[in-house]
């Protein structure tokens, strides 16, 4: 009972996050051009059967009373329809989060797993080469426009080596999409055991992937090198040293533990830059998942989409860091929510 | 920059021996100055300079890989790319400088007073830049320019309120620690209004930390801009644009026309880089204990 309590308090923290999220998504949905009551009465209506629909759709109501409809509809995660496709928005971004999850998931892993340990190399040879190269490529990274990056493997790898499918989507139009279990098409072809797809679906997934992972592996390199250099110049590693433990034990027993959890925070920070630069990557590569989505309903003036997406996002990042938070207090006990 | 240009010799002079000293050790961020001084350059003269006009369309001469006579190539209508490239400068740093001024002016104003009074303007403050940095940053500004209208004044206006936090929250910071110092205490007995100390005697001191986030933030100001313009929102073809550019050339990348989206994108990160380490550069300058 007493490890609940800060995290009790830390999820009404949020509470006012979460209001002012759905807040500014109503003005944003209010703000639109056009009205939705033409468009939802049809070509051949006239001021009449508009006015019909206008009062149906409650738009007739002062805006308060509209927020309270706003709200009922999204408790019930209703987000308006789409313009584009005709479905409830809400079933297109369930359908396509998916594809943006595994993309999302995969550059996440591919960077840490480069990054942590660059980032430990550099802090434990301060000046060294390494620490050079991690410097030129933390400057680099953050200055790469993703759809820049993600062009430019495209052209190496796919028109000059050959190496890499065509950049059009999840699978190559030869194979089929395995069974819908997860929607992640690498664990649903392992699952049916569908090798060859497996194979495919990572070629496709791999170009993008290095295209996020890239974005991300900066601030990432940047956050374990400071929390390294800190954690390498306490005095808990100088005890350590003195105690005669070897120099693996006192870097990854010690210093590594300790200097993770500012790394953690970080991802939650990092997370937010990849659900943005998703967008453009999807674009880029064609990848049919929620930020494609968006951008298709952005060219097509398909306001309800945006603004479910831009809510759906809003929502996911602030259970993401509320997630993170609480695991952060898990981890280490000295952490308080009252501090902050 | 600005410190350099703008201060009195005579009592500055141990500030420009500092800044001399630490540029020396640096070459790079000497680098950074001299790279910015030439995009301000290119920002101002691009039009001037520029071999063809930008918009000017040749079909005979489509698609033409870099030459003598199209240093950059041509594009799918015949168009110059590096005229284009140019001419764009001006552009993608107008956007970029409107819309970081903006989001600095409106933070000073609302950091300072939250920082200095307190209470329950603090308090609202706080949590409505919470709710602002509570959604992915640039889906919100993708948001905002949904609602707001596909302009590129609206595309200005996005990026400042998504720049908006950082500087509000740098400066509630430094104004808050200084609130109750012995100079600011003094300047309010000797008869200063509370603005009048908060303006002139306590955010000074707000500034150098600013200026690096200024730096900083230009650089993504301008990746944000062109992540915007490059998904069809804000600026519309055949403006020369860097992120539309890209965007333009992106079609052509599949049947090898590299060049319609490499050099727009090449000075895209140019630019960027050239703000990241003048940023890096400034805060070596004004804070020695967070060089890293």
């Amino acid at each position: 009972m007493e490890r609940l309590k800060p995290i009790l308090t830390r999820i009404a923290q949020a509470i006012p996050v979460v209001v002012g999220v759905v807040v500014i998504s109503f003005v944003l949905t209010r703000a639109l051009p056009g009205d939705p009551a033409v468009f939802f009465a049809g070509a051949a209506a006239d001021a009449a059967s508009i006015e019909q629909v206008r009062s149906e759709l409650g738009l007739d109501q002062p805006l308060p009373v509209q927020f309270l409809y706003y709200v009922q509809d999204l408790a019930s995660g209703d987000l308006g329809n789409s313009v584009s496709t005709g479905q409830p928005v809400a079933t297109d971004l369930a359908r396509r989060l998916p594809a943006s999850l595994e993309l999302t998931l995969a550059a996440l892993l591919l960077s840490c797993s480069i990054a942590v340990p660059l980032g430990v190399l550099a802090a434990t040879r301060p000046g060294s080469w390494v620490d050079h190269v991690c410097r030129v490529l933390v400057t680099t990274g953050v200055s790469m426009p993703t759809f820049f990056t993600g062009i430019l493997l495209i052209y190496v790898f796919y028109y000059l080596l050959g190496w890499a499918p065509s950049p059009l989507g999840r699978l190559d139009f030869m194979y089929i999409e395995p069974d819908r279990v997860t929607g992640f098409f690498l664990i649903d072809a392992a699952l049916v055991g569908d090798w060859e797809t497996w194979l495919a679906a990572l070629k496709q997934l791999a170009l993008p992937a290095i295209t996020l992972a890239l974005f991300t592996m900066a601030p990432i390199a940047r956050m374990t090198r400071a929390a390294m250099l800190a954690a390498l110049s306490s005095d808990f590693i100088r005890t350590a040293r003195a105690a005669g433990l070897t120099r693996r034990k006192i870097l990854y027993g010690y210093a590594l533990r300790n200097a993770l959890l500012p790394v953690v925070t970080t991802l939650g920070m990092v997370f937010s830059f990849t659900l943005g630069a998703n967008v453009l990557v999807e674009k880029v590569f064609a990848w049919p998942g929620i930020g494609s989505y968006a951008v298709e309903a952005l060219v097509a003036s398909d306001y309800a989409a945006v603004q479910g997406f831009v809510l759906a996002m809003a929502l996911l990042f602030v259970a993401l860091n509320l997630v993170i938070d609480i695991a952060y207090a898990a981890i280490d006990p000295r952490i308080g929510f009252e501090s902050q | 920059m600005s410190t350099a240009a703008a201060a009195p010799a005579a009592p500055r002079q141990s500030t420009l021996g500092h800044i001399a000293y630490v540029l020396k050790d640096n070459p790079v961020t000497m680098l950074a100055f001299a790279m910015f001084a030439v995009i301000i350059l290119t920002a101002f003269i691009g039009p001037l300079i520029a071999p063809y006009d930008p918009l000017a369309s040749n079909a005979a001469r489509a698609l033409e890989a870099p030459s003598w006579d199209h240093w950059f190539g041509t594009d799918n209508l015949g168009r110059d790319v590096f005229s284009r490239v140019l001419v764009a400068t001006r552009l993608d740093l107008t956007i970029s400088v409107a819309a970081v001024a903006l989001s600095f002016i409106a933070g000073s104003v609302l950091g300072a007073a939250a920082g200095y009074w307190g209470g329950w303007l603090d308090a609202a403050l706080s949590r409505i830049l919470d709710t602002i940095m509570a959604f992915p940053l640039f889906v919100l500004a993708m948001g905002i320019v949904a609602a707001m209208g596909n302009t590129i004044e609206n595309i200005i206006y996005a990026t400042a309120v998504i720049n908006l936090p950082f500087y509000a929250r740098l400066v509630r910071a430094e104004v808050n620690i200084r609130r109750n110092a012995g100079f600011a205490q003094a300047a309010k007995l000797s008869g200063n209004s509370d603005v009048r100390v908060l303006a002139l005697h306590i955010f000074p001191n707000a500034l150098p930390p600013m200026m690096v986030q200024i730096s900083l933030n230009l650089g993504w100001a301008i990746l944000n801009a062109a992540g915007l313009s490059f998904i069809g929102l804000g600026v519309r073809p055949p403006t020369p644009e860097w992120g539309i550019m890209v965007a333009e050339g992106a079609n052509f990348i599949v049947s090898g026309e590299w060049w319609l989206a490499f050099f727009p994108g090449m000075a895209l990160v140019l630019a960027v880089f050239t703000f990241n380490l003048l940023g890096d550069g400034l805060r070596d300058m004004v804070d020695p204990r967070r060089r890293t």
